[in-house]
């Protein structure tokens, strides 16, 4: 009884606090910028975050906001709050997948011209492509990604360059042929069609509302993924695995090859340092021989929230967070790709960063993921249907594939 | 035996004598202060449940997408027509019903015994009760991954290894199906037991010793007296854990990897699958009324089947 009054006063405590709190930024003139991104294991992200508040000389603070580890989870947290017009997202980590879908619904701010003049300026022109919907630029390349061939030089003199000769080589292989690849029921299993469609001379999309998936690369990416599937070559839990298990398993010395983003490297070293010396990188391989390998592109590209107060704080930090030195950062620190001219020209970079020409020819003209606001629909679609690769029946799958994508631009149904 | 072993929760409790027709004004006035005391629980009751439940009914009346908040419009019945008129829906109502009738049937004969075990145990009674509790207190997601990390050739899980597979068992639909239903299963028959040692309580000593002197054997006891007495306890639990099990998310998702396992995939996770991956909450509002309303009409079949005669309830 005697601490009834206890209650009022705590609830005002509280309440002058919680105020407090909204009223942000303070009268010094400071802006307190909510940046939303991937909480990069190595820290560089928010190590970056600091150098530019820093930097900023008391323009702006930049306060990190971790986002949840898979792609799936970061965009289900920002559209959340997107959807409900939540001014408190300044800056945000795009994966390069949801350009589309944040432009269109208004959730992401383009990028005035003079400001996107500077970001194209020295930029790689894969990872802008990432970045642009219907001719404008929508957010920053800020690190890319792709992948790689990567092979045993113990168990592998010559790595192969076409997916045929890659199967083949494997299979041949005495013992530990496997390859390590993304099958499981999810999005990196439409990277790796995407890639393949794209390498066949096809695309999967024409224009953001057009099913274009031609038969002759549609039937050739498919072929080659339950090749793959039916071959002595395949991991044995292909139809559930992603890139860590992927990377686990090569590690533990149980694959001769492996397609997957450079982290595998820097991974090896800690995890088995005797699988790690043996490790050898060639070109993501290609359809046909001297063809193109329209290798896969990922990365985050920074977007400025389509409700924030401060946008011109925002672009500007955005400028920084994507500077050389922050780049140089990602690269060193988390293994991530730049996406900046200079730094790949740079011969220092060069000889710490080992894969660095190859990545660079890669991001050069790599297989961009189709560029639709219903993209989340559309790779649904896909990998329900060519998931598990060892189900493909190459009779029907072309036209069902073809159904299924329609349907998801339709918004239509259950897929 | 066992005379001074269970406290006679059963008997003890007796109901307060019902009011006749006539009220006194202290009764009135102890109602209204009830029905006050009560209020703020029922208004926050009302808008954290009644609120979404009716905006979601709403929801699945419209063709709404977060993506394109301009286009949307009433269409009325639309998407469920979509839903029912889909051989997705249905095949992830068969998993769900298979997974719920397997795990729960499970559940009650080993919740029984241990419900049992735990009545009979003459000493170690709460060491029993409580080490019989622990996967019970252990977070769904948590134990779905212990499972899963037990089972999956890929992550180098050890059962693959001790029961000698060649391939990895987290790719075939059968060894999803026993892996989901072992979660379930260890996770859940704790509660179960626990639902019906209440159940155990009320059936009164003097039965039991007067059906041994007569010559019945265990067995028959356990027929003839028990479960027609646990009835109600039996109903509840079973009622209870069909209703959550129905529901299941958490571990066809951890065992699915986090994806979409469309051998397994159960009507929940489409639901999920359609609201925060596809973003259409139209069509996954209508998923998701369409869960509740399969849920109701379980609770329904339940209580008819099995709620009409209640001859516990007499005693």
């Amino acid at each position: 009884m005697g601490r009834r009054g206890s209650w009022p006063a705590a609830a005002l405590v509280v309440a002058v606090a919680l105020l407090a709190g909204c009223g942000g930024g303070g009268g010094s003139g400071t802006v307190t910028l909510n940046w939303w991104a991937y909480n990069e294991p190595s820290g560089s992200f928010r190590e970056a975050a600091d150098r530019c508040t820093a930097q900023s000389h008391g323009r702006y603070k930049i306060a990190f906001n971790p986002l949840g580890n898979n792609a799936d989870e970061q965009r289900q947290s920002l559209v959340r709050r997107l959807a409900a017009k939540d001014a408190s997202i300044d800056l945000m980590s795009m994966d390069v997948i949801w350009t589309a879908e944040f432009a269109e619904a208004g959730w992401v701010k383009p990028w005035p011209e003079s400001l996107a003049r500077q970001v194209r300026q020295g930029t790689l022109s894969g990872p802008v492509e990432t970045a642009t919907y219907q001719g404008r630029l929508y957010a920053a390349p800020a690190n890319s990604n792709t992948q790689l061939l990567w092979y045993r030089k113990d168990l592998v003199k010559q790595p192969p360059k076409t997916w045929d000769e890659l199967i083949d080589t494997a299979a041949k292989l005495p013992k530990a042929g496997r390859i390590e690849i993304q099958g499981a029921a999810y999005e990196g299993t439409t990277v790796w069609f995407n890639s393949l469609v794209e390498s066949a001379g096809g695309t999967i999309l024409d224009g953001p509302d057009r099913v274009a998936l031609q038969q002759g690369p549609t039937l050739k990416a498919t072929g080659i993924m339950s090749k793959l599937a039916h071959s002595k070559a395949a991991d044995p839990s292909l139809s559930t695995q992603k890139e860590d298990q992927n990377r686990l398993a090569f590690e533990q010395g149980d694959a001769a090859f492996q397609i997957n983003y450079p982290f595998i490297y820097p991974s090896a070293k800690e995890g088995n340092p005797a699988v790690y010396k043996q490790i050898g990188w060639a070109p993501y391989p290609s359809v046909t021989a001297g063809g193109p390998n329209k290798a896969p592109i990922g990365g985050f590209n920074w977007g400025v929230g389509g409700y924030t107060a401060h946008p011109a704080e925002a672009f500007a930090a955005a400028m920084c967070l994507r500077d050389e030195e922050n780049q140089r950062g990602f690269a060193l620190k988390g293994g991530l790709p730049p996406t900046l001219q200079s730094i790949y020209d740079d011969p220092k970079f060069q000889a710490q960063y080992p894969f660095a020409k190859v990545i660079r020819q890669q991001l050069d003209a790599p297989g961009v993921r189709p560029k639709t606001p219903l993209y989340a629909d559309v790779s649904l679609a896909i990998y329900t249907t060519v998931s598990p690769a060892s189900g493909i029946d190459q009779g029907s799958v072309y036209g069902t594939l073809r159904g299924r994508v329609q349907d998801a631009l339709d918004s239509k149904g259950l897929l | 035996v066992s005379t001074n072993a269970p406290p006679q929760t059963g008997a003890a409790v007796t109901a307060p004598p019902r009011g006749g027709p006539r009220i006194t004004e202290r009764a009135r006035a102890e109602r209204r202060l009830g029905w006050m005391l009560c209020a703020p629980a029922i208004v926050v009751m009302v808008a954290v449940t009644a609120y979404p439940i009716l905006y979601a009914i709403y929801l699945s009346l419209l063709r709404a997408d977060l993506r394109f908040p301009g286009q949307r419009q009433w269409i009325g019945l639309d998407n469920y027509i979509t839903v029912l008129s889909s051989s997705l829906w249905w095949t992830d109502l068969w998993h769900t019903l298979l997974i719920t009738a397997i795990s729960v049937s499970i559940e009650l004969v080993l919740g029984m015994l241990l419900a049992l075990v735990m009545h009979r145990a003459i000493f170690g009674r709460g060491l029993v009760r409580t080490s019989s509790l622990i996967p019970y207190g252990i977070v769904t997601v948590v134990a779905a991954f212990a499972w899963r990390l037990a089972w999956s050739g890929a992550e180098g899980g050890f059962v693959p290894k001790v029961l000698g597979f060649s391939t990895d068992p987290l790719t075939d639909p059968f060894w999803q199906y026993v892996v989901v239903i072992l979660t379930e299963v260890w996770k859940t028959t704790p509660f179960m037991a626990l639902l019906l040692l209440a159940g155990l309580a009320l059936v009164p000593d003097e039965l039991n010793e007067a059906a041994k002197v007569d010559g019945a054997t265990a067995w028959q006891r356990f027929w003839r007296i028990t479960v027609p007495l646990m009835r109600p306890a039996i109903l509840v639990a079973l009622l209870f854990r069909t209703l959550d099990a129905f529901r299941i998310f958490d571990s066809v998702y951890i065992i699915s990897n986090n994806g979409v396992n469309r051998d397994i995939e159960t009507v929940s996770v489409l639901g999920y699958q359609t609201l925060l991956n596809r973003l259409n909450l139209g069509l996954g509002s209508a998923v998701s009324v369409l869960v509740f309303l399969c849920v109701m009409a379980l609770a329904f079949l339940f209580i008819r089947l099995l709620g009409t005669r209640q001859p516990g309830a007499a005693s």
